[in-house]
């Protein structure tokens, strides 16, 4: 198991004993001429460029433009969400940025400006160590895709959407916008409208990916928005894990993220989605999460929600057939100026099915935290379980954090159980690590890490590692 | 050899500055020298000790606290802490989800050099070896920090990070409080075994009990902010048998 409590050393900017991951945080960029540019603001020649560029067949671009309408027609939800909604001008933003559209096989052919931002984040480096893929965005397009034979060989597809809908337009089409339909809310229908980029990735059945594949999403422009388009298709009996991280540097504008990704696991099927996302505090984090478990299969997402100005997101699991098994880790950390609304959504649809939540938030400071969870249990079904649990921990007395549980239970032989916590950092707590030789900042770090622990030791070395340097480094800037 | 020089303190709480607790206390300790200070409730023992480890619920007003001849007053709880000042909480905090271990991993690697490494073998080897010095169960450390502790495996919990941190000044607050004779004689033999020429104790005790465990090189008597009596260890046991009334109606008359 991880020793996710220990304390890194006092330089927060050194390397990682562990991982070798680049310990330095996102906060650069790099000069990148684009030969690609939609330009600024959003319409239908806007989606017609992308289209195009892309050399899309026509059915996407038909695909997109209704999107788009769909997009316009819908208003922003600011009568459930946050009314900081209303402050993502559309109309500033730019859609497209890329220096082409096919991704390279290997990193020496990998433009320099884009490959030393890809190479101070360690990626190179760790796909060498523990990876079985990796794809690497750079603003709107994948500057590097790759896939190690083994894998390959296997019958395993790992690209990116761009790729896919040239290479597997039959498998794409056959799953495409069918766990996530255009109009399921406005940043859906925004990002079929203009969606680049994302991975798809193919599992022929019954095959085993024993490395993690990996996408990285790096937003380097400013008044950008990257809307990648991410599928995975588990056949069945196969299981994989897929991994992500992203980061962008700070600008004083705002930047939009806004993805949509579908997994679908087949009978038996396993796929485990992890993230770990550290966005600057300008980024606008909207991003649709959902995947459909058959048969005996069984999907899982670890979502790390660190950073960003807003991050609206709540995977969820359709649990389509019998035993079908569905659970949420949700690990959310609201730092001064952020609103990590984060949560889980849960739909049983078959008998017996089960679905877990769980989800801790962390307040610091002004940080605000929201938990919303669907959980839906028809009449119909029989022996469904459901298991929520949300704690929050607030460090500071000007932290909030609101719980919205919603759980829909209609029969009576289901097992439904719902727990909730708040506690608190008190200054006791903190005097007490402090007197014991740790800096304030490392003192609240260790408190955190502590609350999220026994989710953390869940995870692969390699992300609890990254996980708990990124509440490090957010701890060492709440510190005045 | 170090010293930690008490001067003239004046302490109050930091809501109210106006009104002091601790009102002019003077005391020397030198490493090698174990110092009892003993006194009614409510007279400012605690927060004596507190104040000196930096807790920002107090306020120093007046006076200085030395360590080797430098003043500690601007520095953090934590760089007091890692000067060599250790303070054995009275009512120890709770850290959820953070074993003993870990915790004290930290606690030692924040007195690291900058970039230098922990080596992970060597302080599991020295955690284990101050373990069996003061008989602690290997499995203690994977538990929480003081999470579900007795009063008796808290107290214990702070001698073990005293053990390992190794001040040159321990501040020990009511170490005692809340015992039953067992877990008395089990912090006693552990204070004792640490005891020597690069460790100074200041021990806060209500009681004569403790130190008849931990016999003390000098006994202060505190009362009202000040300490008004000093002696040897023989002035603990006149205490024990007046009451602090004697102290009282000593100073009245004086």
């Amino acid at each position: 198991m991880s020793d996710i409590d220990t304390l890194p050393p006092a330089d927060e900017t050194a390397v990682n004993p562990v991982g070798g991951i680049d310990q330095a945080v996102g906060d650069f960029q790099y000069d990148v001429n684009y030969e690609f540019d939609a330009g600024t603001g959003l319409n239908e020649n806007t989606v017609r460029y992308i289209s195009s560029v892309k050399k899309e067949a026509p059915w996407i671009l038909e695909f997109r433009l209704k999107a788009l309408k769909t997009f316009l027609e819908k208003p922003m939800p600011t009568h459930w969400a946050t009314t900081d909604l209303n402050n993502i001008d559309f109309s500033k933003i730019r859609y497209y940025l890329s220096q082409g559209q096919k991704p390279k096989r290997t990193w020496d052919e990998v433009p320099d400006d884009i490959k030393k931002t890809f190479e101070r984040l360690g990626i190179p480096e760790q796909e060498r160590k523990f990876l079985a893929g990796v794809e690497a965005q750079f603003d709107s397009e994948a500057a590097y895709s790759n896939i190690k034979d083994i894998v390959a060989k296997q019958g395993v597809i790992f690209c990116n959407s761009t790729e896919a809908l040239r290479e597997h337009p039959e498998i794409f089409k056959k799953f495409f916008g069918k766990v996530i339909p255009t109009g399921d809310n406005k940043f859906s229908a925004l990002n079929s409208a203009v969606f680049s980029g994302g991975s798809f990735i193919y599992v022929p059945p019954g095959v085993k990916v024993a490395q993690p594949l990996q996408a990285y999403f790096r937003i380097n422009a400013e008044n950008f928005g990257q809307f990648e388009r991410t599928l995975i298709i588990a056949d069945e009996g196969s299981e994989v894990v897929y991994m992500e991280g992203c980061t962008a540097p700070k600008f004083s504008t705002s930047t939009l993220h806004s993805a949509v990704v579908e997994l679908v696991a087949l009978k038996g099927a396993k796929i485990q989605y992890i993230t770990v996302q550290n966005w600057a505090n300008n980024v606008f984090n909207l991003v649709t999460k959902r995947g459909v478990a058959h048969e005996d299969a069984e999907i899982k997402w670890i979502d790390c929600n660190i950073g960003s100005r807003l991050t609206m997101k709540y995977p969820g699991v359709v649990l389509k057939g019998k035993r079908a098994r569905g659970e949420v880790i949700s690990i959310a950390l609201a730092n001064d100026g952020q609103h990590q609304d984060t949560g889980a959504k849960m739909i049983h649809a078959a008998d017996d099915t089960t679905s877990v939540i769980v989800a801790k938030s962390i307040s610091v400071g002004q940080g605000r935290s929201t938990y919303r969870g669907q959980v839906h249990i028809p009449k119909h079904l029989k022996g469904c379980k459901n298991n929520t649990e949300c704690d929050a921990l607030l460090i500071n007395s000007n932290s909030r954090t609101d719980t919205y549980p919603a759980i829909t239970v209609r029969g009576d032989t289901h097992a439904v159980q719902h727990e909730a916590s708040v506690s608190k950092v008190n200054e006791e707590q903190i005097f007490y690590m402090q007197q014991r030789g740790l800096t304030e900042a490392q003192a609240m770090s260790l408190a955190v890490n502590g609350f999220v622990n026994d989710l953390v030791r869940q995870f692969p070395m390699e992300y609890s590692v990254e996980l708990k340097r990124l509440i490090d480094l957010e701890m060492e800037g709440s510190v005045g | 050899m170090s010293s930690l020089e008490i001067r003239d303190l004046v302490v109050a709480l930091t809501a109210t500055p106006e009104k002091p607790i601790v009102k002019g206390l003077n005391l020397t300790i030198k490493t090698g020298e174990v110092h009892a200070i003993m006194g009614p409730n409510g007279t400012g023992k605690s927060t004596l000790s507190k104040a000196i480890a930096g807790h920002p619920d107090y306020t120093i007003t007046g006076g200085d606290v030395l360590l080797d001849g430098k003043s500690i007053l601007e520095m953090e709880p934590d760089e007091r802490a890692r000067a060599g000042l250790f303070l054995a909480f009275q009512y120890p905090s709770e850290i959820p989800g953070v074993s003993i271990a870990n915790f004290l991993r930290a606690a030692v690697q924040a007195r690291m050099a900058e970039g230098e490494e922990l080596d992970a073998t060597g302080y599991y080897k020295k955690l284990y070896s101050k373990m069996d010095l003061l008989k602690i169960d290997r499995k203690f450390t994977s538990r929480s920090v003081n999470e579900g502790f007795s009063g008796g495996e808290k107290k214990r919990c702070e001698i073990l990070q005293m053990a390992m941190l190794e001040p040159a000044f321990s501040l020990m607050d009511e170490t005692d409080s809340g015992l039953d004779i067992d877990a008395l004689k089990i912090v006693a033999e552990g204070v004792n075994a640490m005891r020597g020429e690069k460790l100074g104790v200041l021990l806060i005790t209500h009681y004569q009990r403790l130190l008849d465990y931990i016999v003390p090189d000098f006994v202060h008597v505190m009362y009202d902010g000040r300490i008004v009596k000093s002696g040897d260890k023989n002035l603990a046991l006149e205490l024990e048998a007046k009451g602090y009334d004697w102290v009282k109606t000593d100073l009245a008359t004086a």
